[in-house]
């Protein structure tokens, strides 16, 4: 059963666009999957690390800017006069630039926020936030303000001797971004289940005992906030080139509090969460759009994100594994084996 | 230098209603630990509940005003009740998701009743400003400076020569402590939430009708209020109300001088300068509110 269920999810996956045919359907998923991967990257934060980065969604704006700007070209005077004049690049060009840009941004606030931990890391990175959705706004030379930036080029792969593919539909979108996603899963499953990974898990337990056996606590903080900006900024990306508009709306918070909503409904600290999380809430403005306006469907949100606090503290995944593993216990099967997977036996108590 | 003079003007105009945000976010976070994120939809509350007396009703303006702060403080008590009491053993992260929730449920039930067009309030104050020399201030701005003194000070009395406030401070020290000594720690956190509710709405209610009330107004007044008590230091009353001050004092002048776009990015700047050099914040007291 362990072996079959992820092989039997992969299949549903890759296979989906070939039974599904509804185009509407079809967008969710991509734009759902887009999200999702976002959430992945905050999970790794608040669920591994055990810090809240509210702000997160200046990485995945970042993102998405500087894919946007590597493909469309720009031509800026920055201060004393320096005229900076860049050539439209390809897609898949903009897609690594931003990775690398929103991972250095993600250093660079790790670097100066894992100082001071706790509440004052949420307003930090808030206030990044803020600060960048300002500069995006009022940078008009560079970003067009709140013109927005429009007609970004589709996503490309150039093959070698073949030629350039081009993404122009929804079912090669849909793989981009599952092919995405998974590399992004696969990293962080490696990352939280590798020493790195026991180490963050120990110092989200207890900070203080995980530094006097010698782990450098701000190092591995430093590490998954550069690692967790990095894939919310290759999410960014995906977002661009699929939309092909982006405005400084793009930096909400309230985008960041859909992850947030994602992570913790799904379960934080668990790989499958914010999956399982991002699911629900994406298709949920579906289900409810016919008959709730906006400000509805986010007065659900609201309430069902104090329902989930109350009712399943710890998350539907995590909540579901361990009734799985009492049930599976009571049977007189090892309990063991079940935590195996997904989630680390020290989740159960939170 | 007139120039500069006015800009000062208006930066003690808005430097006193951030600071009835800030003391009353600070309050809530040093006493109860809580990262209240309904802090601006509180402030939103009061502008709407005077624009509904004042506008909607046509009844008096500061009839307005006060039902605004008595509404803001039993709308905090019923929140603290309903919401933050079942949480008080819950870790402080969990207790902040709780408050996002609230937040939106709250900043669109808003937009639901009123409408994403922005409201104007009209007050009984004559549209001719008081010009003092370069200066020319209107007399709304003067009221709404003279009425945010008096509900500073009024926190001030309160928390340093009441019970209550005393209370408040002992809780704030330790609160286990204080609950062997007979405080009714439920009913201070109840009361604290409720008067730093009732500071928000206020501060709502008094710059409603200089700006203009739209249901996203509080978003910017939560974050600024972060800003002033990180500034001022967690549970530090004065800290609050001096910040409030520079924090108006440094976007007066940024709007003034550097950019406008960037008027409301100097706060952030603010909180992450502070952050780097002086984390505890600039009047760092920790051990005691007030």
């Amino acid at each position: 059963m362990k072996r079959v269920l992820p092989a039997f999810w992969l299949i549903i996956l890759l296979t989906l666009p070939l039974w599904l045919r509804d185009q509407y359907i079809l967008h969710i998923l991509i734009t759902t999957g887009i999200f999702i991967i976002a959430a992945m990257s905050l999970n790794l934060l608040l669920g591994y690390t055990g810090q809240l980065s509210l702000g997160h969604v200046a990485f995945f704006g970042i993102g998405a800017y500087v894919s946007a700007l590597t493909t469309l070209g720009f031509d800026v005077e920055l201060l004393g006069g320096f005229r900076v004049v860049h050539e439209p690049w390809p897609a898949v060009t903009g897609f690594f630039i931003a990775i690398v840009i929103a991972g250095l941004s993600g250093y660079v606030i790790g670097k100066l926020s894992f100082k001071v931990r706790g509440a004052y890391f949420v307003i930090v990175t808030i206030s990044f936030a803020e600060v960048t959705r300002l500069v995006a706004l009022n940078w008009v030379e560079l970003t067009q303000g709140p013109l927005a930036l429009t007609n970004i080029p589709p996503f490309t792969l150039g093959f070698p001797g073949l030629g350039d593919y081009t993404f122009w539909d929804k079912t090669a979108y849909y793989y981009l971004v599952a092919i995405v996603g998974l590399v992004a899963y696969v990293v962080i499953s490696r990352l939280v289940n590798s020493r790195i990974g026991r180490a963050m898990i120990a110092l989200k337990e207890n900070e203080s005992l995980a530094s006097s056996v010698g782990i450098d606590v701000t190092h591995y903080l430093v590490l998954a906030a550069v690692v967790s900006a990095a894939i919310a900024g290759g999410a960014g990306s995906l977002y661009a080139h699929y939309i092909k508009i982006i405005d400084p709306d793009i930096f909400l918070f309230i985008y960041t509090v859909t992850m947030v909503i994602m992570v913790i409904t799904g379960g934080k600290g668990s790989l499958a969460g914010p999956v399982v999380g991002g699911l629900i809430f994406g298709f949920l403005p579906v289900i409810v759009r016919p008959f709730a306006a906006p400000a509805v469907q986010w007065i659900l949100y609201g309430g069902l994100t104090i329902l989930v606090v109350f009712v399943l503290p710890r998350g539907i995944v995590p909540t579901v594994q361990g009734w799985i593993a009492s049930r599976a216990q009571s049977k007189g099967a090892p309990a063991g084996l079940i935590w195996a997977g997904n989630s680390e036996p020290g989740d159960a108590k939170r | 230098m007139d120039q500069f003079l006015q800009h000062l003007v208006n930066a003690a105009v808005l430097g006193g209603t951030y600071a009835l945000l800030g003391i009353g976010l600070t309050l809530i976070f040093g006493i109860m630990r809580v990262v209240n994120f309904t802090h601006g939809e509180l402030y939103a509350f009061g502008a709407y509940t005077v624009y509904l007396i004042a506008a909607a009703l046509g009844l008096n303006f500061f009839f307005g005003l006060v039902v605004a702060v008595v509404a803001g403080m039993l709308l905090g008590a019923m929140i603290e009740i309903t919401l933050l009491r079942p949480m008080r053993q819950a870790d402080i992260d969990t207790v902040m998701l709780v408050m996002i929730g609230a937040w939106i449920v709250m900043q669109n039930t808003e937009l639901l009743v009123w409408g994403g067009v922005a409201k104007a309030i009209v007050t009984p104050f004559p549209d001719a400003p008081l010009v003092i020399g370069p200066v020319s201030i209107s007399w709304l701005r003067v009221f709404v400076l003279a009425a945010a003194l008096l509900l500073i000070l009024g926190a001030y009395v309160l928390i340093h020569r009441t019970k209550l406030g005393k209370a408040m401070r002992a809780t704030f020290q330790d609160p286990d402590a204080a609950a062997l000594m007979g405080v009714h720690i439920k009913a201070i956190h109840t009361a604290t939430f409720a008067i730093g509710s009732g500071l928000a709405a206020a501060a709502g209610a008094l710059l409603g009708p200089v700006f203009l009330v739209t249901p996203t107004m509080g978003d910017l007044a939560s974050l600024k209020a972060f800003a002033i008590v990180i500034l001022g230091g967690l549970g530090n009353i004065t800290g609050a109300t001096i910040g409030a001050f520079i924090l108006a004092l440094v976007e007066e002048l940024g709007a003034g001088y550097v950019s406008s776009g960037y008027r409301d990015a100097m706060g952030f700047l603010i909180i992450i300068v502070v952050l780097l050099f002086k984390p505890t914040g600039l009047f760092a007291r920790a051990e005691r509110v007030g």
